[in-house]
């Protein structure tokens, strides 16, 4: 396993460098140094040679991915791209536009984000299990075409919608917990709650409709029927056996986005004024901070990666048939 | 169940009890299933949360206490009083740093008064050859002009570990280095602090390093034309970067600048070339405040930069607050500065002023709160919806929330809406010392030039842009019209039938009328393109309007500008771009016609006119002028109005050539003159002595609360609303219960 591991780790180095390609091109194809600087002098009163300062100060005035006028290999390593990039995989971040160091952000960030997305995940994971198992279980009745019917509606809805409508209704109209804001410690609580709830029932609607359909998928097998038979009662069968053997491909939806509860939620650290990564990021595009939005973007695909590997390895443990060599 | 209440403990709290003994009732209650026992867990665990203000965002500990609570939008980018240049940064720059001037709270127009210098300096003048000239020479003579500042003695620093020293007398923390750094995360953990008195070289650093060329200062440029010596201050500091490693501390007292002296320990000199009225302003300015040499030393040692232990992410002042806590994604603090010199409350303002209240505290000791909590707020909902809750201690007022604030009365006068008054919820309006204007680009060959047609074709369009319609319909009445560059409050300002544009307006029974259509028509055809075809081939007229993408309801603005050209049968384009593209094509003369507004760095007409000087061409000057307007006769006067002062002998002399200018500008028509938009704010009842003001930031000393009221309309507007988790628990129990009916009889049911 662990050749296994090494082999997919090494893999991942020429995806890390093509996404931080495209993200530089897409980058520069969008803003040139010449923007950059402009967005963090201001626009009042900022003369060209304050800008050449500025891009010769990080290094934004050199050639973005060929230097012409260098030499040997410093034809390719006295550019934006490489001189930008190289310290990244080194876990080197560097230092945002503004000059504070994106490192420590990040850990600083990290916490809020994962308060919100982590219970979210684990309360929406078992609730929509749950539900879906509920639905299965009464399959074919009222029950399940109403619960469908209403998982259809849910996820019809606008993320907004469920965030403006929870805010008006639990903060504005019932007053019950603050409309938006953070507090560490033991304060955190009443700040979580509300876009923990949001999350995790605008969440409901989409995750129980799949889960379900695996469910009634793995419920047609014959090892159900032959549990039936032995006599089990039927939440042992679901829970169990049906539970268990769908893991798979509930496991292929969930494990590779644990990594990347870290990054936060755009949407809902924006409404509810969480300080975590998802902010972060917004506010780099916003402020055109490349810095800042190459590292993230970095951070985003590598913690997909890791997501992909770590999916790998659950199946060896839901399913020991499944080995990697 | 049955035998159980519940009882409240205090503080909102809730447990639960026996209802005859009082003992806890767990050890009455019989065995209960683990799902039944954990759903009354939940329950329970709710309705303890329920107490009163459940909704207070803020820390227990906060309630009762004399802060001030607000909310900000953008984080700051620079609290470097060097570096630090817009609204959301100067919110907080003002109260910590203290320049020498500062503008009277309550006095209109806008008067300067010492803030830590004894008095408004006055400049003296010389001539090339270093005699002394009398204060109303003419500028033309004039070769330098030396402004003395003498500043309060015994003047103090907040505490901050830059001033702690050790036994000898040296800074504590100079040799830090990395290891030492160790466990310091932010400026409270260093063990000692100190303080030390305010003198004139930190006033002297702090101009230094406006050349300082890492500081990137926004200024540097335009004072190192006036300041004396400053520009080869900045070419010798940027050498010295050079040879530096990135990030070293560069000791700015080893360089001279020449137009800056020192006269004794509280007294410093400025010279500036030839004649600059405005300085004066710029000393009320943070690009001006001290910074002592030691605190950029202290910042600057190994491993400080990467803890973000900076001057521009801990500044260090003299001012009334000092920032206590600096997270600006979420949260910053402004904390009473223990060591403050002192200042009292103003006892004159203007007429209205006393009755308005706004006189009761003459007399009395700033700052009259002990902090005040900055909140991120990116979204306006719940920023407004908290300010209802009485979160927030004022609000502006944004589109979403208009209509819930305000009403127009009959005859346009804004009122608050009976839910606002109910809550006694107080407005303040103010127009505001900016303006909003769509730019003719001077060097477009068919709207450009000063030639009559083209004169005349912007004259027309000037007309036909009906503004009251644009302020009524998109900005809810929240603005005037524009007639002139200058906004009201601005010396040179005139209002009634002597200030009104005469080539868009008439004066109709005591009031300004836009001139009618036919007028514009009739112009357009002078201009060569009746009804909005070329006279000579019948080209018909298309113009190209380049804006930024905006927002929501930009596409209707569009859509309605569109149609105010097509009343005159002209074609309009609208070139939609991002930012960075719409200013390329300004800077390079790419545009025809264009939007955009300037916000008064100081109140002086000249900070406005200099924006239509041929100095500052855009295209040739790469200055502010992004029409390209240049009229000698226009550059003439504004140079000698630039030189004069709008107070004393000359005042008046300063206000005709300011109407000869504005008259120029109207005619010849480089911008169509939009309007200058009103700031409606909104007060809590507790809230008191607030005036609004767009020059004079440091007014958080000036603000009163009284934080009983406070807390009893929180309470009463934050009762929690408990009914609905009885019925969400019952739907719950609607939804279960059947389903678990369902379960048991299907369990129990033989097979079919």
């Amino acid at each position: 396993m662990l050749a296994y591991i090494i082999r997919r780790l090494l893999y991942a180095l020429p995806i890390l460098v093509g996404v931080n390609l495209i993200t530089f091109a897409l980058f520069f194809v969008v803003n040139t140094p010449d923007d950059m600087a402009r967005m963090q002098l201001g626009v009042k009163r900022v003369t060209p040679e304050a800008i050449d300062r500025w891009k010769a100060e990080r290094g934004y005035d050199k050639p973005l991915f060929f230097n012409d006028a260098a030499s040997g290999s410093a034809m390719l390593s006295e550019t934006i791209f490489f001189s930008k990039s190289v310290r990244m995989f080194v876990g080197d971040f560097g230092r945002a536009e503004d000059g504070r160091d994106i490192a420590r952000e990040i850990v600083t960030r990290m916490g809020p984000s994962l308060a919100i997305a982590l219970p979210t995940f684990i309360i929406g994971l078992l609730v929509s299990v749950s539900l879906a198992l509920l639905l299965t279980f009464f399959r074919a009745t009222y029950l399940d075409f109403w619960g469908v019917v209403l998982c259809v509606a849910m996820m019809s809805i606008s993320g907004l919608f469920y965030i403006i409508g929870g805010q008006y209704l639990i903060s504005k109209l019932w007053k019950l917990v603050p409309i938006s804001g953070y507090g560490g410690g033991l304060d955190a609580w009443k700040f979580v709650i509300l876009p923990v709830l949001i999350g995790v029932v605008s969440g409901i609607g989409s995750s129980t409709r799949w889960y379900r359909t695996i469910f009634i998928e793995e419920i047609a097998r014959d090892y159900v029927r032959t549990a039936r038979a032995k006599g089990l009662a039927e939440a042992a069968v679901l829970f169990r056996h049906v539970l268990r053997n769908a893991l798979i491909p509930i496991l292929t939806g969930v494990v590779v986005v644990i990594p990347l509860l870290f990054m936060g939620s755009l949407l809902t650290e924006s409404f509810f004024g969480i300080p975590g990564l998802g902010s972060y990021t917004i506010d780099a595009i916003n402020a055109q901070d490349f810095a800042v939005v190459r590292a993230m973007v970095f951070i985003g695909s590598l913690l997909y990666i890791v997501g992909l590997i770590l999916t790998d390895l659950s199946y060896t443990f839901v399913d020991p048939r499944i080995r990697f060599n | 169940m049955s035998g159980t209440v519940l009882v409240g403990t205090g503080g909102g709290r809730l447990r639960w009890a026996a209802a005859t003994h009082g003992h806890p009732v767990r050890d009455k209650l019989p065995p209960m299933p683990r799902f039944r026992r954990a759903l009354l867990s939940i329950v329970a665990l709710l309705l303890c949360a329920c107490g009163s203000e459940q909704n207070d965002p803020y820390p227990r500990a906060e309630r009762g206490r004399n802060i001030l609570y607000a909310a900000f939008t953008e984080r700051p980018k620079h609290l470097d009083p060097v570096q630090s240049y817009t609204e959301d940064e100067i919110t907080f720059t003002a109260q910590i740093y203290e320049p020498p001037l500062q503008y009277h709270y309550l006095k209109r127009p806008y008067t300067l008064i010492p803030l830590t210098s004894e008095a408004v300096p006055v400049p003296r003048y010389f001539d090339a050859s270093g005699r002394e000239l009398p204060a109303d020479a003419p500028a033309a003579a004039i070769a330098v002009s030396v402004y003395e500042i003498r500043i309060r003695p015994g003047i103090r620093y907040q505490p901050h570990p830059a001033f702690a020293l050790d036994a000898a007398g040296e800074p504590l923390y100079r040799a830090s280095d990395r290891e030492q750094l160790r466990g310091i995360e932010t400026l409270s953990d260093f063990a000692q602090s100190g303080s030390r008195e305010l003198v004139a070289d930190d006033y002297i650093y702090e101009i230094k390093r406006l050349a300082h060329p890492r500081l990137h200062s926004p200024i540097f440029s335009m004072m190192a034309e006036r300041i004396v010596g400053l520009r080869e201050l900045g070419a010798a500091l940027q050498e010295e970067a050079k040879k530096l490693p990135t990030g070293a501390w560069i000791d700015l007292d080893r360089f001279p600048l020449a137009g800056v002296s020192r006269v004794d320990r509280h007294t410093y000199r400025v010279s500036l070339h030839g004649k600059y009225p405005q300085f004066v302003y710029w000393l009320a300015m943070p690009f001006f405040a001290p910074v002592p040499r030691e605190v950029d030393r202290f910042y600057h040692q190994p491993g400080m930069a990467e803890k973000n232990l900076t001057l521009d992410w801990y500044p260090v002042g003299t001012g009334p607050f000092m920032l206590a806590q600096n997270n600006p994604n979420s949260r910053m603090v402004l904390e009473r500065n223990p060591n403050f010199h002192g200042e009292t409350y103003p006892c004159e303002g203007d007429p209205g002023d006393a009755a308005a209240g706004l006189l009761a505290d003459c007399g009395k000791p700033l700052p009259f709160i002990e902090q005040a909590v900055y909140a991120r707020e990116k979204e306006s909902i719940p920023y407004w919806n908290k300010f209802l809750q009485g979160y927030y201690d004022a609000s502006g007022i944004s589109s979403d929330s208009f209509d819930q604030a305000v009403r127009l009365a009959v005859g346009g006068d804004v009122q608050l809406t009976d839910e606002m008054r109910d809550k006694g919820i107080s407005l303040l309006t103010s127009v505001r010392a900016s303006i909003f204007y769509m730019g003719f680009n001077m060097l477009d060959p068919v709207v450009g030039g000063l030639g009559e047609q083209a004169t005349k074709l912007r004259q027309a369009l000037s007309i036909a842009i009906d503004q009251e319609e644009f302020i009524s319909i998109f900005m809810n009445g929240r603005g005037i019209p524009a007639t002139s560059p200058l906004p009201p409050g601005i010396f040179g300002y005139v209002e009634g039938h002597e200030g009104i544009n005469p080539v868009v307006y008439d004066w109709v029974d005591g009031r300004a009328q836009r001139k009618p259509l036919a007028e514009a028509r009739r112009l357009l055809a002078e201009a060569g393109w009746p009804n909005g075809r070329n006279a000579g081939s019948g080209e018909p007229l298309v113009l190209n309007l380049d804006t930024t993408t905006g927002g929501m309801g930009e596409k209707s603005r569009l859509d309605w500008l569109t149609r105010q050209f097509a009343r005159l049968d002209i074609q309009l384009v609208v070139r939609s771009t991002d930012f960075n593209r719409f200013q390329e094509k300004i800077r390079k003369g790419a545009v025809q016609l264009y939007y955009l507004g300037w916000n008064a760095d100081y109140p002086d007409p000249e900070n406005f006119l200099f924006l239509l000087a041929g100095s500052e061409g855009k295209v040739a000057k790469a200055g502010e002028n992004a029409s390209n307007y240049a009229n000698p006769e226009f550059d003439r006067l504004f140079e000698q109005m630039k030189n004069l002062e709008s107070e004393g002998p000359r005042g008046a002399e300063r206000l005709a050539i300011i109407r000869q200018a504005i008259a120029l500008l109207q005619h010849d028509a480089p911008w169509i003159y939009g309007f200058h938009p009103k700031s409606y704010t909104l007060g809590q009842v507790w809230l008191r002595n607030r005036k609004p003001t767009d020059v004079g930031n440091n007014i958080l000393k000036y603000q009163r609360i009284d934080v009983a009221e406070r807390q009893r309309l929180r309470q009463e507007w934050n009762r929690p609303v408990l009914w609905p988790l009885a019925l969400l628990a019952a739907l719950l129990l609607a939804l279960v219960l059947p389903a678990a009916i369902g379960y048991r009889r299907r369990e129990r049911g033989t097979a079919r």
